[in-house]
């Protein structure tokens, strides 16, 4: 029952989000602080992990093609494919929905605690709006982003992890990551990384709007935002394949 | 002026307030006094809306605010400025932008006029000059002052205060106090003040309502609170001995 309750809210916030900015300058001010703040403040966590998954990734896949019938450049193609598909937004989001969730939930938590999103409504501002809306935006335009990045990353990583190993030559690697490459598999990527960015902010933003009590509440609703915004992705992840391929 | 008609309030079953009723005058600070917990931030929150009554009316002027759909409340609230408890600045703008922010998001005034209405504000509040702060190196009663500022920045009809001294040196909550009242008589609006602060009632109380246990056990003036025999009233106002003898002094001598 107290599922269905926050699910009422949550789709109850969304709802109030949509109404009409007070002043629009404003809102796109906010945007693009968002905008900076969860691309380019991400940015360093999610290169090293992506760079780290592809290098681990061909690592795997080279020692486990070794002595095999199967050719070297499936590495390349195995790293360039699973980095494409699974690796580059799912476990990039994971990360983000731990640093940006946490963030987001233990800023509105603050905010709704001390009073500040009273101040505003008293002042007559759409809290939802101004505090939820921009914020959702910020990651729908950022995260895609990221998560190209990450998979350019990734590939790299796997390069620099063949090259420093001589597991695979490096010309094999890079045949393997031009072979059979299907377009279609960067717009699902995309696809992916503007749902999970929607999920992580709205999830997040969700526990801490609403947060009562005190400090230790904080605390609890950011881990929430977390642990719910992570299970999202993931319930997510495996709709979307359902519903994509 | 408002009015508030029979208000009931509970949250998950619990009542915490008691079918309150009472009308607070235009250039006068108007009180509502009580202990910690017995409803006075309630009251208030929802007397702007923050908090949907149960029951009962509350009118600005002589609309009735509890029947208007979000667009015609919002527009009330244009005419609200409010000085929350902790101050509630936004901590990621300093002082100058904490004041300018309704003026950001609500009027077309260019860059100038919006900075010299925040300076007028921050003149009215003694704090000239303090524009650049940051609000995490203000003291309690800077705090207050920033919160004043900016709640009368649109130039409100109605100003709320949450406990407006709380936190705060006896002094400095004298200071604070006037300044409240000053600003009261000035711009000539509606101001309601939860306090818990006995000082206050006397230097400012022109027209209170005593809440025990989320009713409204008591009302009048300052004056009349000196001679009152209202049970509750009396323990929570004058609750140490010395008080009492100071009241016992004062009734004495006149
Ligand atoms: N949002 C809320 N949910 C549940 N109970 C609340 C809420 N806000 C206040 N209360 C309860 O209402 C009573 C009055 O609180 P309040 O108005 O804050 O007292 P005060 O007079 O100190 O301002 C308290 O018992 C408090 O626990
Ligand atoms: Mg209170």
């Amino acid at each position: 029952m107290k599922l269905f309750y926050h699910i009422g809210r949550y789709f109850i916030m969304l709802g109030h989000m949509l109404r009409k900015p007070e002043k629009s300058g404003m809102y796109w001010q906010e945007i693009l602080r968002q905008m900076y703040d969860i691309g380019v403040g991400s940015l360093p966590i999610v290169a090293m992990i992506s760079f780290f998954i592809g290098a681990v990734t061909s690592v795997q896949t080279a020692f486990q093609l070794l002595n095999s019938f199967i050719p070297d450049y499936y590495v390349g193609f195995i790293v360039r494919d699973s980095m494409l598909l699974e690796l580059a937004p799912t476990i990039t989001c994971l990360a983000l929905a731990g640093k940006i969730g946490s963030n987001i939930a233990s800023e509105l938590g603050t905010m709704r605690i001390t009073e500040q999103i009273d101040a505003l409504e008293i002042m007559g501002v759409n809290t939802e709006g101004y505090l939820v809306g921009p914020k959702i935006m910020g990651a729908i335009i950022m995260v895609p982003f990221l998560i190209v990045i990450a998979a350019y990353l990734g590939m790299l990583g796997g390069y620099a992890a063949v090259a420093a190993t001589d597991a695979v030559e490096n010309p094999m690697y890079i045949k393997g990551l031009l072979v059979w490459f299907k377009p279609y598999y960067i717009n699902f990527m995309v696809i992916k990384s503007v749902v999970f960015g929607f999920l992580i902010t709205s999830i997040s933003a969700y526990h801490g709007y609403y947060v009562k009590g005190g400090a230790l509440e904080i605390g609890k609703a950011s881990t929430k935002a977390v642990v719910y915004s992570s299970i999202a992705v993931l319930l997510a992840d495996y709709v979307l394949a359902i519903l994509l391929t | 002026m408002i009015r508030i008609e029979n208000i009931c309030k509970s949250f998950d079953g619990t009542q915490v307030l008691f079918d309150i009723s009472a009308s607070f005058e235009r250039g006068k600070t108007n009180l509502i006094i009580g202990k910690s917990g017995s409803g006075k931030t309630v009251l208030v929150k929802t007397i702007i809306g923050l908090l949907p009554v149960d029951s009962g009316n509350v009118f600005y002027g002589d609309d009735n605010f509890t029947e208007m759909n979000f667009k015609q409340r919002k527009h009330i609230r244009m005419q609200i400025g409010m000085l929350f408890q902790g101050g509630a600045l936004f901590d990621s703008l300093n002082v100058e932008k904490n004041i300018m922010f309704p003026l950001q998001m609500f009027t077309n005034l260019t860059l100038k006029e919006k900075l010299a209405r925040v300076d007028e504000c921050l003149d009215r509040v003694n704090l000239a000059g303090a524009n650049k702060r940051n609000t995490g190196e203000l003291s309690g009663g800077m705090r207050k002052r920033v919160g004043i500022a900016r709640a009368i920045v649109m130039r409100p009809k109605y100003l709320f205060c949450d406990e407006p001294n709380s936190g705060l040196d006896p002094k400095t909550a004298l200071v604070i106090d006037q300044l409240i009242k000053e600003i009261t008589i000035d711009y000539d609006i509606t101001t309601i003040i939860n306090t818990h602060d006995m000082n206050s009632v006397m230097e400012i109380g022109e027209n209170i309502i005593f809440l025990h246990n989320g009713h409204c056990a008591w009302r009048g003036n300052r004056k009349e609170v000196l001679r009152s025999d209202h049970e509750e009233l009396e323990s929570f106002i004058f609750a140490s001995d010395f008080l009492k003898k100071a009241r016992a002094a004062i009734l004495a001598e006149k």
